[in-house]
């Protein structure tokens, strides 16, 4: 068990972000909240930065696609207090055709390369980031492979065409 | 194909041991001489001496480890010395996925590997992309570099791979001295985009 209790965690959180976050569960007790592009960079700061807190690990950072949403492109990032043992999720949604973000890269060094990826795949902007281009795809490819609109298949596939098979 | 001749001598003598040896190719044989086309003179030497640079990337790599090894031993068909340059080798044998970002990798190989070369495609993956129907698969490595044999399977047994390897000898000892002029060939490479 950690030493913050998520309660805790919240009301410290709270006293300084309180209508700029809501919270989306609990899941597995892993603390999950929601904020907006304008304040991400300042709460990342914050519950890096805090004296008790002292969240200084970014585990992961990363992209979700759900396109039926009106904000259909999320960022998520994985926090972990290392002194503390314990773990925050945080989400920023973006609306559709605006996929920009200020980059994590002025908080964490460790963000550079996931918020690269985060480009490759789900083509999102990360404002300020020192060298925004292709981590692990083909520096020619022209789709974000992992938004839903572009198929999984690769189109240069023959031996799975219907006429092989009588369709 | 009087000038191309060439004789080789001791061909009939027979030794005493079960060690079966590569038979001569037809040719003209007498008392102390032995004569054939230099076409076929050079396909046995090169059949049985192919050096193959094992470009490995999964499953199918250790396989070929297999196959290399004492149990199946390759060896037995001239391919003792692996070549991890591609300078030295006459068989590019691609095992295993090959994501598109491998693809300038692989074909730089080819290019850097000297004429005769031949290219033996092993498994799925290299073969069709196998079960990686995915943007960021290779749907076959044949996109980016011609293939000769294709062997199937996923991944392939070793005895799989010394059927495609005795099917490249085959090709090898059949084709001609100088497959790389051919108009057919050339026309094959430039396809590829190549020279």
């Amino acid at each position: 068990m950690g030493k913050i209790t998520n309660e805790e965690l919240l009301k410290k959180i709270s006293e300084k972000f309180d209508q700029q976050i809501t919270v989306v569960g609990e899941p597995y007790g892993l603390l999950t909240i929601e904020t907006g592009r304008e304040q991400i960079i300042d709460l990342l700061d914050f519950l890096k930065n805090d004296t008790v807190l002292q969240f200084i690990y970014l585990t992961d950072l990363t992209g979700i696609h759900y396109p039926e949403q009106e904000k259909p492109i999320g960022i998520i990032y994985h926090l972990h207090s290392l002194v503390n043992n314990v773990r925050i999720r945080i989400k920023v949604f973006l609306p559709a055709d605006d996929y920009h973000i200020p980059t994590a890269t002025t908080v964490w060094n460790g963000a550079n390369w996931m918020e690269r990826e985060t480009y490759d795949f789900f083509g999102v902007i990360f404002d300020g980031h020192p060298d925004l281009r292709r981590i692990l795809n083909v520096d020619d490819m022209t789709a974000f492979p992992m938004r839903k609109e572009y198929p999984l298949e690769d189109p240069n596939r023959v031996d799975k065409k219907d006429y092989f098979f009588g369709r | 194909m009087i000038e191309s001749r060439i004789c080789v001598g001791f061909c009939s003598i027979k030794f005493m041991s079960d060690i079966q040896l590569v038979e001569a190719p037809p040719g003209v044989e007498g008392a102390g001489f032995f004569a054939t086309s230099l076409d076929k003179v050079i396909g046995l030497a090169r059949s049985n001496s192919l050096w193959p640079l094992p470009f490995a990337t999964s499953c199918c790599g250790i396989e070929f480890m297999a196959t290399m090894a004492s149990h199946y031993d390759l060896s037995r068909f001239g391919a003792e010395r692996l070549s991890f340059s591609p300078r030295q080798a006459d068989l590019l044998m691609v095992m295993g996925t090959i994501s598109k970002k491998m693809g300038p990798v692989l074909r730089q190989v080819y290019l850097q590997m000297a004429e005769p070369r031949w290219v033996m495609a092993v498994g799925a993956c290299a073969s069709s992309g196998g079960i990686f129907d995915t943007y960021s698969v290779l749907q076959g490595i044949d996109e980016v570099i011609p293939v000769d044999v294709y062997v199937p399977g996923c991944p392939p047994r070793p005895e799989a791979i010394i059927d495609g390897f005795m099917g490249i000898q085959k090709l090898v000892q059949t084709e001609s001295l100088r497959r790389r002029n051919e108009p057919e060939y050339q026309k094959l490479l430039a396809s590829y985009g190549i020279q």
